[in-house]
């Protein structure tokens, strides 16, 4: 499970992944690794837009919106840790 | 030294045919994950987060303001306060100005008596040329110094980040991008200060897209006569009008202009400016309390004061060349009331009358200057005039044959019809190409009069006037 | 390469539109967006500011004056801009300012509660210019959300001056001045931390370094646009050799000459 990876739009509310590599190429591609984007970032879903599309991701300390074609670019694996985490502080 | 920089030239451009594109995007893969690593190994060291709470108070205030139920009313809502705030906040200094500004009128005009001026000289500078000026900063200047601190504010604070974080898949939809939303809400202060902020958008196209429909929010020199004559004829409410009605309309008139905005946008995406969105990345910046004196100095100096001052430059001018205008006869009508004669049969069509029509072309240099040619060429007074109170605009305005419908196609024609000299200007400086900046006089005239036409021919149909 | 030979003269900064006086310094301010770069910039200029556009582009560019210890110091204010890999014309802008106008100082400013991200930036323009003073700001920000930044561990490990502010307090902006001067003036020596790459991009950088040095006046860095070279970044290179090419570098290559004549 924890080896599931997916399109970073799918990464649930909420939820923390890191990244494992991006199918984007050329501008797109540099845009998101200005970003930070890179292999074995972190990133966390923040929040959807009122009508579902952008995303906000906390990407290295700043909530940054991306639409979801473009993060669909990314793929991410879900760190399950988080949630189990956030489990244990309640 | 020639020869030495195209021996760089090739040498480089040599080296950089060596390594395959493939290569290249691998080495800067690396690259950036090599200095994003190092940060992180020194980040590390240097910080040290003392608790996992970040944000928390953000994350709540976004909770409410970014809403899937809250999100677009709360916008709406600010937008509906900040104009009461501008509309009620407005009304008592414009008076103010308007009283001191004619009172000096007065001296000017006692001033040429003395010296024995001729007439003609007397008209050109104080009737028209100071009156003009005088009206343009009486009704221009206190909204403007209320509404751009207020948007400022928001700005400081952190919201309109917000805004084009709700707004962003209408936008998208009409394959324009999110950031518009922010050059929109500046152009509610003032469509050049909207048309410069597009530089935030960086694609060439969509920037264009945001350029070209920037005209579709009202400004400031537009609001003066969206107010009027919603207070009077929409609301219906003659001499109790009350600031809260008018502030409706105006934010339903709003509406539209986003609504004609996102049409327009997505219908230049299909013809002439095809192309898909391009990326978007909009940071959603941590909300910051303001910093109320940086606001006021900022929002007054580098916005009010700026565009006022662009607003003179061009309302001087223009109010010298209505005066003589109206002051030279032919036969015996004015070159105005022939104007307005000729402009007659086709305003009719749009549900407005040749003088309406020709106030909005007399206008083209600033758009608060409409309403008074509008008044004075019904007054055939030769110079621009303010009436005391909205009421006797009313009767002046029913006297001339005004309806409901008027006043509906004159404030739709307001708001959607060409830019302000000074928006046109802009639009020049920013695409350097005057093909674009006809384009953008001329798409928002056709949407104007296609609107005013389809609604009068509408009404006249089902006869509803 | 020297860092203290990278200050430069008055016609580089006028192919960059910037008039200066007689002694005055130039420093630039880099920083990422929402970071407070512009009431850094507010507090240090006041109202001596002007603004304009960048020669050739639609991009705003803010200039003011301050003068500290009776040295008059030039303040460009740069593009907001996450990094310097040049995918917008905003980080076009800022990098071409730090690479071609040479100034004499850079103030790059971080976000105190988030570093990391703002680092990023800090090491890019280390590669580019040794005389960068990095300014630590919101540190009241940091403070009210439980972050601890270590000012004397981040400078060790950047080999850079690093002084905390809270601008809109204007705490800290003395001491920021102070370290500005003394490093525009070469009173402070830097040794900047250097971002070690794959070894198999540190080899191929050092090879096509070797190769165009001999053609390459003294001031560019060598290794950073071999870096360029290799991830195939083509407008830095374009705008070097516009750069080079409209003769405004004359004087600048009689002092490099030895470098030039091989």
């Amino acid at each position: 499970m924890t080896d599931t990876i997916v399109p970073l739009s799918q990464l649930p509310n909420g939820a923390s992944g890191t990244v494992k590599y991006l199918t984007a190429q050329g501008q797109v591609r540099r845009h998101l690794l200005d970003l930070g984007l890179v292999a074995g970032s972190k990133i966390e879903s923040i929040r959807r837009s009122p009508a579902g599309n952008p995303t906000a991701f906390n990407i290295r300390g700043a909530i940054i919106a991306l639409r979801n074609e473009d993060a669909d670019q990314v793929f991410v694996t879900l760190d399950k840790t988080m949630e189990e985490k956030n489990e244990s502080h309640r | 030294m020639g020869t030495l920089n195209s021996t760089l030239s090739s040498l480089l451009s040599s080296i950089n045919q060596e390594i395959s594109a493939k290569e290249q995007q691998k080495i800067r893969d690396s690259i950036v994950s090599s200095i994003y690593s190092c940060a992180e190994e020194i980040a590390r060291k240097a910080a040290h987060h003392q608790t996992d709470r970040k944000f928390e108070l953000d994350q709540k205030i976004d909770n409410i303001v970014t809403s899937r139920v809250f999100g677009i009313p709360i916008m709406l809502a600010l937008l509906g306060v900040i104009l009461w705030l501008t509309i009620t906040g407005a009304n008592y200094p414009s008076q103010l100005l308007a009283n001191s500004l004619f009172w000096l009128e007065g001296q000017f005009t006692n001033f040429f008596m003395m010296v024995g001026a001729p007439d003609w000289l007397h008209g050109v500078l104080v009737l028209g040329m100071y009156r003009g000026l005088a009206w343009v900063v009486s009704v221009m200047l206190p909204p403007m110094a209320i509404f751009f601190p207020l948007f400022t504010l928001l700005e400081d604070l952190g919201y309109l980040p917000r805004v084009a974080f709700n707004l962003d898949r209408y936008f998208k939809k009409a394959c324009a991008h999110g950031k518009q939303a922010l050059t929109m809400c500046m152009g509610f202060g003032c469509n050049a200060a909207g048309v410069i902020s597009c530089r935030i958008i960086e694609s060439p196209r969509e920037r264009l897209i945001a350029v070209l429909t920037n005209v579709f929010v009202p400004c400031n020199g537009r609001f003066p006569i969206l107010i009027s004559l919603s207070m009077i004829f929409i609301g219906g409410l003659g001499a109790t009008a009350s600031s809260t009605a008018a502030a409706a309309v105006v934010v339903l008139l709003v509406l539209l202009g986003v609504v004609v905005t996102l049409l327009m946008s997505w219908l230049l995406s299909k013809t002439v400016l095809k192309g898909e969105p391009s990326f978007f990345t909009l940071e959603l910046p941590p909300y910051r309390k303001p910093q109320v004196g940086r606001i006021l100095i900022r929002s007054l100096l580098d916005r009010t004061i700026f565009v006022l001052m662009r607003a003179i430059v061009v309302a001087a001018p223009a109010g010298a060349i209505t005066w003589i205008l109206a002051n030279t006869y032919i036969g015996d009508l004015s070159i105005i009331a022939h104007l307005a004669g000729w402009l007659d049969p086709f305003a009719v069509l749009l549900g407005l009358d040749g003088i309406i029509l020709m106030a909005f072309i007399l206008g083209l240099p600033a758009n608060e200057i409409v309403l008074p040619i509008m008044i004075m060429s019904y007054l055939s007074a030769g110079a621009m005039l303010e009436l005391d109170s909205l009421t006797a605009l009313r009767t002046l305005l029913v006297d001339n044959g005004w309806t409901w419908l008027t006043a509906l196609s004159t404030m739709l024609f307001s708001l959607l019809h060409f830019p302000c000299g000074t928006t046109l200007l802009t639009i020049y400086k920013e695409t350097k190409s005057l093909k674009w900046t006809a384009f953008a006089a001329l798409m928002p005239l056709g949407t104007a009069i296609l609107v005013t036409f389809a609604i009068a021919q509408f009404a006249v149909l089902l006869g509803l006037v | 390469m020297k860092a203290t030979d990278k200050s430069c003269c008055t016609e580089a900064y006028e192919a960059f539109g910037l008039k200066l006086s007689q002694n005055q310094l130039v420093v630039a301010l880099a920083g990422n967006p929402n970071t407070g770069k512009s009431t850094v910039f507010n507090a240090l200029t006041g109202l001596k500011q002007h603004t304009g556009n960048w020669p050739g582009k639609t991009v705003l560019r803010a200039e003011g004056t301050f003068v500290h210890r009776n040295k008059k110091i030039l303040l460009v204010d740069l593009p907001g801009t996450y990094s310097l890999l040049a995918t917008s014309a905003d980080e076009q802008v800022a990098r071409d300012f730090l690479v071609l106008g040479r100034p004499h100082a850079v103030i790059v400013v971080a976000d105190a509660t988030c570093l990391e991200r703002n680092l990023n930036l800090v090491l890019q323009v280390m590669e580019i210019t040794a005389k960068v003073v990095v300014c630590v700001n919101l540190m009241d920000e940091a403070a009210r959300r439980s972050i601890k930044v270590d000012i004397e561990v981040l400078s060790r490990e950047l080999g850079v001056p690093c002084i905390p502010t809270v601008a809109r307090d204007g705490k800290g902006l003395t001491e920021l001045k102070d370290a500005v001067l003394d490093v525009a003036t070469g009173v402070t020596a830097t040794s900047p931390r250097q971002v070690s790459y794959e070894p198999h991009v540190e080899q191929a950088a050092a090879r096509i370094e070797s190769r165009i040095r001999p053609y390459l006046p003294g001031w560019v860095n060598h290794r950073w646009l071999a870096l360029r070279l290799l991830e195939g970044d083509m407008s830095i290179i374009k705008a070097i050799i516009d750069h080079l090419g409209n003769g405004s570098e004359q004087l600048l290559l009689q002092e490099g000459s030895a470098v030039w004549a091989r």
